[in-house]
């Protein structure tokens, strides 16, 4: 995949610089960039879905036991789903702690 | 070459007689030029448009400031417009009026070759409309025939479709009726 | 078969875009563009060309409107002029990068202010830099061959970039004269049907414009440059093929009554025509006058441009723009940095000539003629001239 070598020469180039690969934005992990993560209290959950509608990463996931989790490779820890969780549900917890 | 000059006002077909001519001569395989004064149309406004024709391949995108022929398809522009401004030695001036040719000579001292039709008279009789862009080509052609008669009405029928035959009667009745002097 | 029509240019252009079967015309209206893109509306709307006419707000919207109709593998083609090009300039520079043959009718017209709808290049000249293949064309003739050329050298494969051709507004885009205009067939011998180089397919999914970061960007500068510039090749290979099929000739530079000249005139666009009455005049008094007519300005054709000049001690350059400030002719500029690198160079005299469609005039060539030869007896460039400018 040309698009991840760093430093293509000029005629390595795709055509137009375009990638050519389909969902190559998965290779990079945004979850690098985050300094607090969403942590969910499934006991107040009531499975809604707010949070993975309102989550702008799309990282947000209903796991197998029916509540949603957040894809931590992805969740930026910009704490949208926190605000719209009509049941406060979810809060933020320092990536440190 | 022929260097033509339309005076007329916006909407009256000035731009359309110089098309005409220009098509003509094009089907006559002559080398053509037809084209309005660049610039906005205002319905009603005086409006000039240009032809050119000659035999030889034209190579000239200037306007046409020394016309060797003018075609004045409203009366009224007489009074507004130095129509002969500009004109050739030796050129020819067509006028749309009701007057008489020596009183449109006297009136506005044109020196040059002259041809007077009463264009309006003959464009109401003929089409029902005070439309004479067709009839001064009538005239035009009665004086000065460079391009084919047959190649021109087929220019009137393609353009005007089913108005094409009052179109014609009014541009050979123009032919006949014109009163053509020369310089004096 | 060829027929011989009489035809406004604007509307000989629309049809030969009717005759390549674009897929896709969006345009909005502007003075004097206006009867090519209403033509071509009629001609989608009436069934004679199988297009998708999509009107749009603005001309950034009709350009950007073209970047996703090329994109998606449509033969596209729009025409702007003047406001309408500038309004379009953030998108004008996307096409070349993402490769898309869009092709575009520029009816050169002045640009404000104050307001003015009528010709000169200074539309264009603003546009100089936007990697688009550009060309100039003096009569209705030119622009139907070139409009048809620019759709094959746009798609050609090792080019596939975006083609403008220039046409002058009013003095040649509201001009009725004789055209031979080719048939549906002949087109087809000589165009084939557009497959881009790649498209937005959902089978196989690309992503067209991504960031370039520092370290990409360069080398992606780079190889809009050398494709441009290699794209000179194909542009003559294709006008060799044009002359095939149509029998008339075109090149990168052309000249008329040069080889002999003591002077010449460079001229680019429909002027070029009265600068060869001018010229004509000129020769039956006995003054050896020639013209060099760039016919391609981008990529320019450096080594046309230096060959047809050969030796001669004083080329002048017409140009229809003004650099403020700065070189004052776009134009002499260019062709001066061409020179630069030649052993020796003539004099290059500057001429501002048909400003926001100030009349030009056999006369006015002639004025140009005496400069010249003025230039070349006293051995010094003389200051650009604004000419019929009243002091």
């Amino acid at each position: 995949m040309k698009y991840q070598n760093p430093k293509p020469k000029w005629s390595e180039l795709e055509t137009g610089t375009a990638i050519l690969t389909p969902g190559s934005a998965r290779a990079t992990h945004t979850g690098e960039w985050r300094s607090s993560r969403p942590v969910w209290n499934d006991e107040h959950c009531v499975q809604c879905g707010v949070c993975v509608i309102f989550c702008p990463e799309g990282c947000i996931a209903f796991q197998a036991d029916g509540y949603p989790k957040a894809d931590l490779d992805y969740c930026k820890g910009c704490g949208i789903c926190v605000q719209e969780c009509p049941t406060t549900s979810i809060a933020m917890q320092d990536e440190e702690e | 070459m022929h260097e033509v000059r339309f005076h007329g006002r916006g909407g009256q077909g000035a731009v359309t007689s110089a098309e005409l001519l220009a098509q003509a001569a094009i089907a006559d395989g002559k080398s053509a030029q037809a084209f309005p004064s660049f610039g906005p149309e205002r319905r009603g406004a005086p409006v000039i448009a240009f032809a050119r024709v000659a035999d030889a391949i034209i190579r000239n995108r200037t306007a046409i400031s020394e016309p060797n022929i003018v075609i004045v398809l409203d009366p009224s522009l007489l009074r507004l417009v130095k129509v002969n401004q500009g004109l050739k030695e030796g050129g020819l001036i067509v006028v749309n009026s009701s007057k008489s040719l020596e009183k449109v000579r006297e009136e506005f001292g044109f020196k040059a070759r002259l041809v007077v039709v009463d264009a309006n008279h003959i464009a109401r009789e003929e089409i029902g409309r005070v439309i004479t862009n067709t009839t001064m080509l009538g005239a035009m052609l009665a004086a000065e025939p460079m391009v084919e008669q047959k190649t021109l009405e087929a220019a009137l029928e393609k353009r005007f479709g089913r108005l094409a035959p009052k179109n014609i009667s009014a541009f050979r009745r123009a032919q006949r009726e014109a009163v053509i002097s020369d310089a004096v | 078969m060829e027929r011989r029509i009489g035809m406004e240019a604007s509307i000989a252009m629309a049809e030969a875009v009717g005759l390549c079967d674009a897929d896709v015309v969006s345009a909005y209206p502007i003075t004097p563009q206006t009867h090519i893109v209403e033509h071509l509306s009629e001609l989608v709307a009436n069934g004679e060309l199988d297009a998708n006419f999509v009107p749009v707000e603005s001309e950034h919207s009709a350009m950007s409107v073209c970047c996703g109709s090329s994109a998606a593998g449509a033969r596209t083609y729009t025409a702007t002029s003047s406001q309408g090009l500038a309004l379009m300039h953030e998108i004008l520079f996307i096409a070349p990068a993402l490769r898309l043959p869009i092709v575009m009718a520029v009816a050169n017209r002045s640009l404000s202010g104050p307001i003015s709808i009528w010709n000169d290049h200074s539309d264009i000249m603003a546009e100089r830099d936007i990697g688009w293949i550009q060309v100039f064309v003096e009569n209705a003739q030119e622009a139907i061959d070139l409009t048809i050329w620019s759709f094959r050298i746009a798609e050609d494969k090792r080019v596939s970039l975006p083609t403008i051709v220039n046409f002058d507004g009013f003095i040649l885009s509201h001009m009725i004269e004789p055209v031979l205009m080719p048939d549906r067939e002949q087109v087809q011998d000589f165009l084939p049907p557009f497959e881009p180089l790649q498209r937005l397919d959902i089978d196989n999914p690309v992503s067209m414009g991504p960031v370039g970061i520092p370290d990409v960007y360069t080398e992606a500068k780079y190889v809009q440059h050398k494709l441009l510039t290699d794209a000179y090749g194909p542009i003559v290979e294709t006008f060799g093929e044009l002359e095939k099929h149509f029998g008339r000739k075109y090149r990168p530079v052309e000249t008329y009554r040069a080889d002999d000249a003591d002077v010449l005139l460079l001229t680019m666009g429909a002027l070029g025509e009265t600068a060869m009455t001018a010229v004509d005049e000129r020769r039956k008094r006995g003054q050896k006058v020639g013209l060099i007519k760039l016919r391609l300005f981008r990529p320019f054709p450096y080594k046309d441009l230096l060959n047809a000049i050969g030796d001669k001690p004083v080329l002048g350059v017409m140009d229809r723009a003004v650099s403020f400030g700065g070189p004052v002719g776009p134009v002499a500029s260019e062709v001066k940095a061409a020179l630069f690198s030649a052993r020796k160079h003539p004099l290059v005299p500057e001429f501002i000539v048909g400003l926001g469609g100030r009349d030009t005039s056999i006369a006015d060539f002639h004025s140009i003629f005496d400069d010249l030869f003025e230039a070349a007896e006293r051995d010094t460039t003389p200051d650009p001239r604004f000419v019929g400018l009243r002091e």
